[in-house]
């Protein structure tokens, strides 16, 4: 809402030296949120007069016809001759009265003026469009003023071309705000002033002559004030000052009768509808549409109605969208200038509709249509359907006072009864609710402000006015009372939190993940978890991979990524690929997010129940809700590609390879506290030889590995890029872990090293099970050290050397005991794996 | 060696004469003298001070003197060793400071070369500063509660007081899922609130709920369709507006230095009754740009006052929902927008940025926050 401070003064005698940015200040404090304070005009600087075009020479040896025209300023330039000045519009004639700037001003922008060379003639000064005043977006032409204003009259006071707007984010609950009644009445509060309520004029009482109406949906209509006036002048046009106010909040002036409506509903908040009365076919009647009719409204779009469009019809049926848009076919005609006589025709009898629809219809229609209008947008948010033949009042007056038309005596007005909402409320409570101690009077002093009817002692009975549909609860007039005695007053306390028990485990245990992953020289990212069909092609996921059944978003931001993620591969390699692409060619990135994952076809899924909210769910209602969702685990991915370490004066580059996409695997599982199984697997999009299942147990919890040739082609990434990916939930099933303490020998360790020639396709996970399997309790450790493959050992066998150490708890081994340990470790490696021992 | 003969004299020992002894020593320290490194002082030694040196050959023939002529020569061939023992360790000293000045010179080497070996990681700035938010509120007694990201309508719209004409659950604002009733991508974390309030049998409830939301914005330099919010929810018997206040300038205070503090002005909330906007005071210039243009301040556009988000006392709507006595309980809560506290924080200029995942963006920004 936008609210010039010249038109808010009409019912607030503000103090004279009050800016906008202190009304600005005051209001905020209240609750209004403005945004800014506009300075129109602030940079203006005249002489800009009124003139009279006396002669126009049209000269066309330019691209576009150009004007050079004689106009009288009167004595404006000093010297009472008429100015020269050069112009490219051609909407005036010989005659006309223009807003003529002169040299030496200065235009909004800032554009100082001077008389210039210019089409080879030389322009003292220009005529003025709306746009280059500032008045408006209009530069369609230049300003034609009505004829009853002499040369040389200052142009920015009759334009009031400098003023201070209000630019005000009116909340959902605050409707009485779209109104400079609305906003004069907080200002008035906020400045302990009284409020000229411009409401508050004599209406005559609802006869049964006035315009016939039909309320068949009492529901969606609770109100319908209809009013005629006749012999209106189809010739006249708005006056100067209400075209400015309409500009200044941010609308069109359109023409007389159209612009009349707007000003009473941004003076007001009532939004009202002018029908020409010859073009409505009987009585006007409110009803429900039926499934598909048509209308074609204001704006030329036919629409398709719904069932539940309130309509406002005549006997040939829809004529306009109750509180939304009119129909064209009733629309106020333009007015038409006969060539020959110079006899105007257009609309003489005007009716004026007043009414009050329920919101939520309105906010519903609007949002079916598409059509957030000014009307609609007051409706939504609650117009007072006490206004409204105040409002209809105030459009017969301007148009009898404007447009020469006379008001008829019938005054129509249909109420449906509705209750009186009364709250009672603790007097107390708003002390209670803010911490503060304001006490009784003052809390009723406020609700009074308000517009409340405060009756009570203990216990108030409120009875708010009618304005205010959003005050319905006790805490509602809290915020009242809290708001106006000033939220910025509030003390600042802390409440007794009970002592609390800091993060979990699962939570902790992310926090270790970051942090030993980034240690290990991995970058995280945050990606979005919207993926299409294209990636998961990519990576070769085929029909019938769970990972194909996604959780599709009806609305998606793109249609190309319509999907939730299933794994956190598509978006980590898309980063990657990023930032390969942005010249970061060694890259190690991890992911801690969750995907979204639909197990099998439950009924359930996808169908949360609509339960009420005046009352606990059920436990069996919370089960329904949960069980509606798809599943949503944690996981962890990390994606490399490029060389962990750079070439350097230190040697040659390494490049990150499987192995650290299964070390990446194991940081995490350390961080978790459990022992991760390495298997060899095959499993998309991994390179079917370079890829690790990891378990936990006997559950597996993800794959790590070189991604597969194909994948890495068709995602255009860098050659052997590797990936990692690890279910969280299923990582730490098992619960918490706690660490075990073990025991520190501090007799001497015995070493041995051993090497076994195996067949090429036995694993050394294997392997080292069986030495640790044979080796028993002496064995401390145990690692492999050398993979060696060549002649000495035959074709498709290879060679795993292994330093043992053995170490007991109680005593200095022997020789003798550490090799006997050893050849156990070999011979169990012997029987399980065939391995032999390298001579 | 020399039987031991009682009429032996010393002095017609010509190994033992006083002069002669005297020579010998100072042969030693003059060889010693002239070793010029150590291995040149080695010979010396195994020369001067070895079994077969003449030092040593003298001290043998002590032995076959008389008893009386023992004590004097012992005394004397003794000293004479200790001067030797003594001038070699000395210079032997000498030496290796020489040598190991030379050797660790020689051993030198640039250390401002350039060791980008390792690779550098790092978290998300999203991540740590949620952390750093979880860590003052968990010191303050509160839980940190999760919940799903795809949620059931009424956890994230209808408990919350947000009826179904609510304009924020339209799908302009919402993602709604294909072929499915009332269950959405949450669009703030409220729902782990509502969840929190469920899951506990009776008030005390102090939570705060970090997690990723959802609208349905496109991506420019200050939207992102994909966000982190924080809120909080406490709810307990007589908590008051005062409280709401005074948690919220604690965090300010925790998060951006001592002094800060924050101001309420009325908005409307549908879950908060009454509701507000938190501001805080603007970290930088704390206010001092304000009217004043040769100080302009870019992270509050010289406001003095930065926008938080939106907080209130809870709607006892939203209470009654979750099957607690608003005549008993009362509670308060807020929300905000990680990213864009981030942006104020650590002046991120474009939204992308946080959301790209290009590693320039997240490495400077290291482990913590």
């Amino acid at each position: 809402m936008r609210v010039p401070l010249s038109w808010l003064r009409e019912y607030v005698d503000l103090p004279a030296g009050e800016t906008g940015r202190d009304i600005q200040a005051k209001l905020i404090r209240a609750g209004l949120e403005v945004e800014g304070v506009e300075a129109l005009g602030a940079d203006l600087k005249g002489p800009l007069v009124v003139g009279q075009v006396l002669a126009i020479e049209e000269l066309t040896e330019f691209k576009k016809p150009i004007r050079y025209c004689q106009v009288d300023v009167g004595d404006a330039n000093g010297t009472g001759e008429p100015q020269n000045i050069v112009c490219g519009a051609r909407n005036f004639a010989v005659g006309d009265k223009v807003v003529v700037v002169l040299p030496g001003a200065v235009l909004p922008g800032p554009f100082p003026i001077a008389a210039r060379q210019t089409y080879g003639k030389t322009s003292e000064g220009m005529i003025c469009s709306a746009r280059e005043l500032g008045m408006g977006d209009d530069h369609d032409g230049i300003i034609v003023l009505p004829p009853e204003y002499e040369p040389g009259t200052d142009a920015i006071e009759l334009l009031e071309l400098v003023d201070e707007v209000l630019d005000i984010a009116v909340t959902a609950d605050r409707g009485y705000c779209l109104s400079l009644r609305g906003v004069a009445r907080e200002t008035a509060i906020a400045y302990g002033l009284p409020l000229r309520d411009p409401a508050l004029i004599d209406v005559p009482p609802a006869n049964s002559y006035g315009p016939a109406v039909k309320v068949e949906d009492q529901a969606g209509c609770d109100r319908f004030v209809a009013r005629s006036v006749v012999g209106v002048d189809p010739a006249a046009k708005s006056p100067i000052w209400m075209q400015r106010r309409i500009q200044k909040a941010g609308m069109r002036p359109i023409s007389l009768a159209v612009d009349i409506t707007n000003y009473v509903m941004l003076e007001m908040g009532q939004p009202l509808h002018a029908y020409d009365r010859h073009r409505i076919d009987g009585a006007i009647t409110v009803r429900r549409a039926a499934q598909g009719e048509k209308l074609r409204t204001l704006d030329g779009v036919e629409r398709t109605l719904d069932a539940e469009d309130l309509l406002i019809c005549d006997d040939s049926g829809p004529i306009g969208i109750a509180g939304v848009m009119g129909g064209a076919g009733t629309e106020i005609a333009d007015a038409v200038v006969d060539p020959e006589t110079g006899e105007v025709t257009g609309t003489t009898e005007i009716v004026i509709e007043a009414a009050h629809f329920a919101p939520v219809s309105i906010a519903r229609t609007a949002r079916r249509h598409k059509l957030p209008s000014e009307a609609a947008k007051r409706f939504e948010r609650g117009v007072d359907p006490e206004a409204a033949k105040a409002a209809a009042q105030r459009a017969v007056d301007l148009l009898v006072l404007v447009a020469g038309g006379t008001a008829e005596a019938g005054v129509t007005d249909i109420v449906a009864p509705h209750p009186v909402h009364a709250i009672s409320i603790a007097a107390d409570l708003p002390d209670r609710v803010a911490g503060q101690e304001y006490g009784r009077e003052t809390v009723v002093r406020r609700l009074q402000e308000v517009g409340c009817t405060v009756v009570g002692t203990d216990v108030l009975v409120v009875t708010p006015p009618t304005w205010r549909p959003d005050l319905t609860d006790p805490n509602d007039l809290c915020e009242e009372v809290i708001r106006l005695e000033g939220y910025e007053n509030l003390p600042s306390t802390l409440p007794n939190v009970p002592a609390g028990r800091g993060l979990t485990e699962a939570q902790r245990l992310r926090r270790r993940i970051g942090i030993a992953l980034a240690s290990a020289g991995h970058v995280e990212v945050q990606n979005y978890p919207f993926i299409g069909e294209a990636v998961l092609d990519a990576l070769g996921i085929e029909a019938g991979d769970p990972r194909r059944d996604t959780v599709k978003i009806a609305n998606p931001i793109s249609h190309e990524e319509p999907s939730l993620r299933t794994t956190l591969l598509p978006g980590l390699l898309g980063a990657l690929h990023r930032n390969v692409g942005r010249g970061m060619m060694d890259v190690a990135l991890f992911e801690l997010g969750r995907v979204f994952r639909v197990d099998g076809t439950a009924e359930t899924l996808y169908h949360a129940p609509r339960l009420p909210v005046d009352r606990r769910p059920t436990e069996d209602e919370i089960a329904q809700l949960d069980a509606a969702l798809p599943r949503q685990p944690y996981r962890v991915g990390a994606v490399f590609a490029g060389n962990r370490e750079p070439q350097g004066w230190w040697g040659k580059p390494q490049a990150w390879t499987w192995a650290d996409a299964v070390e990446a695997a194991r940081t995490v599982a350390d961080a978790a506290r459990v022992s991760l199984t390495v298997r060899q697997d095959q499993h998309t999009p991994w390179h079917p030889g370079r890829c690790a299942a990891l378990y936990v147990g006997e559950q597996l919890v993800g794959h790590a590995g070189e991604l597969h040739p194909r994948a890495v082609k068709a995602l255009n990434l860098p050659e052997r890029t590797c990936a990692m990916e690890l279910d969280l939930d299923l990582l730490t099933a098992g619960g918490a872990v706690r660490a075990e303490a073990p025991k520190i020998s501090t007799f001497p360790v015995a070493t041995q090293d051993v090497a076994l020639v195996v067949d090429d396709a036995v694993k050394a996970a294997d392997v080292e099970a069986a030495l640790r399997a044979g080796a028993g309790p002496l064995l401390e450790s145990l690692r492999l050290f050398d993979v060696y493959r060549g002649e000495s050992i035959g074709a498709g066998r290879k060679s795993l050397a292994y330093a043992l150490r053995f170490r007991a708890a109680d005593r200095t081994l022997t020789a003798d005991e550490a090799s006997a340990a050893r050849e156990s470790a070999v011979a169990e490696a012997a029987t399980r794996v065939g391995a032999t021992l390298r001579g | 060696m020399s039987a031991p003969n009682k009429s032996y004299d010393p002095v017609e020992v010509e190994a033992l004469k006083p002069e002669e002894i005297e020579r010998l020593r100072d042969e030693a320290l003059a060889a010693f003298a002239a070793a010029t490194d150590l291995d040149a002082l080695h010979e010396a030694k195994v020369a001067h001070m070895g079994d077969r040196s003449p030092l040593a050959l003298a001290n043998r023939e002590i032995g076959a003197l008389p008893p009386a002529a023992k004590a004097e020569a012992g005394k004397r061939v003794g000293a004479a060793r200790g001067a030797v023992n003594k001038a070699f360790a000395a210079r032997k000293v000498e030496l290796e400071a020489e040598r190991d000045a030379r050797v660790l010179v020689e051993e030198a080497v640039d250390v401002t070369l350039p060791y980008d070996r390792a690779p550098r990681g790092g978290r998300h700035p999203l991540t740590t500063f949620a952390e750093r938010l979880m860590d003052v509120f968990t010191a303050m007694g509160y839980s940190v509660a999760e919940g799903p990201e795809v949620e059931a309508e009424w956890l994230n719209f209808d408990a919350l007081n947000m009826g179904p004409d609510h304009p924020a659950r339209s799908t302009q604002d919402t993602f709604f899922l294909k072929d499915a009733d009332s269950v959405v991508l949450r669009t703030h974390t409220s729902g782990v609130q509502i969840r929190s309030l469920l899951a506990a049998s009776e008030p005390p409830v102090y939570v705060i709920c970090p997690g990723r939301v959802f609208r349905s914005d496109e991506l420019d330099a200050t939207h992102t369709p994909v966000f982190n919010q924080v809120e909080l929810l406490a709810v307990d018997e007589g908590l008051t507006m005062a409280d709401l206040k005074g948690t919220l300038d604690h965090m300010v205070e925790s998060l951006f230095g001592e002094g800060i503090s924050t101001r309420l002005r009325p908005n409307y909330f549908p879950f908060t009754e009454p509701s507000a906007e938190m501001d805080m005071v603007c970290f930088v210039c704390r206010g001092e740009s304000v009217g004043n243009p040769d100080r302009p301040c870019r992270t509050c556009s010289s406001e003095g006052w930065i926008e938080l988000g939106g907080c209130g006392m809870v709607n006892p709507r939203v209470l009654v929902a979750c099957g607690i006595d608003p005549n008993k309980y009362s509670g308060f809560a807020f929300g905000f927008g990680i990213e864009r506290m981030l942006m104020f924080r650590h002046n991120v200029e474009d939204m992308r940025d946080i959301v790209e995942g290009d590693v320039r963006f997240t490495l400077p920004f290291g482990m913590e926050i």
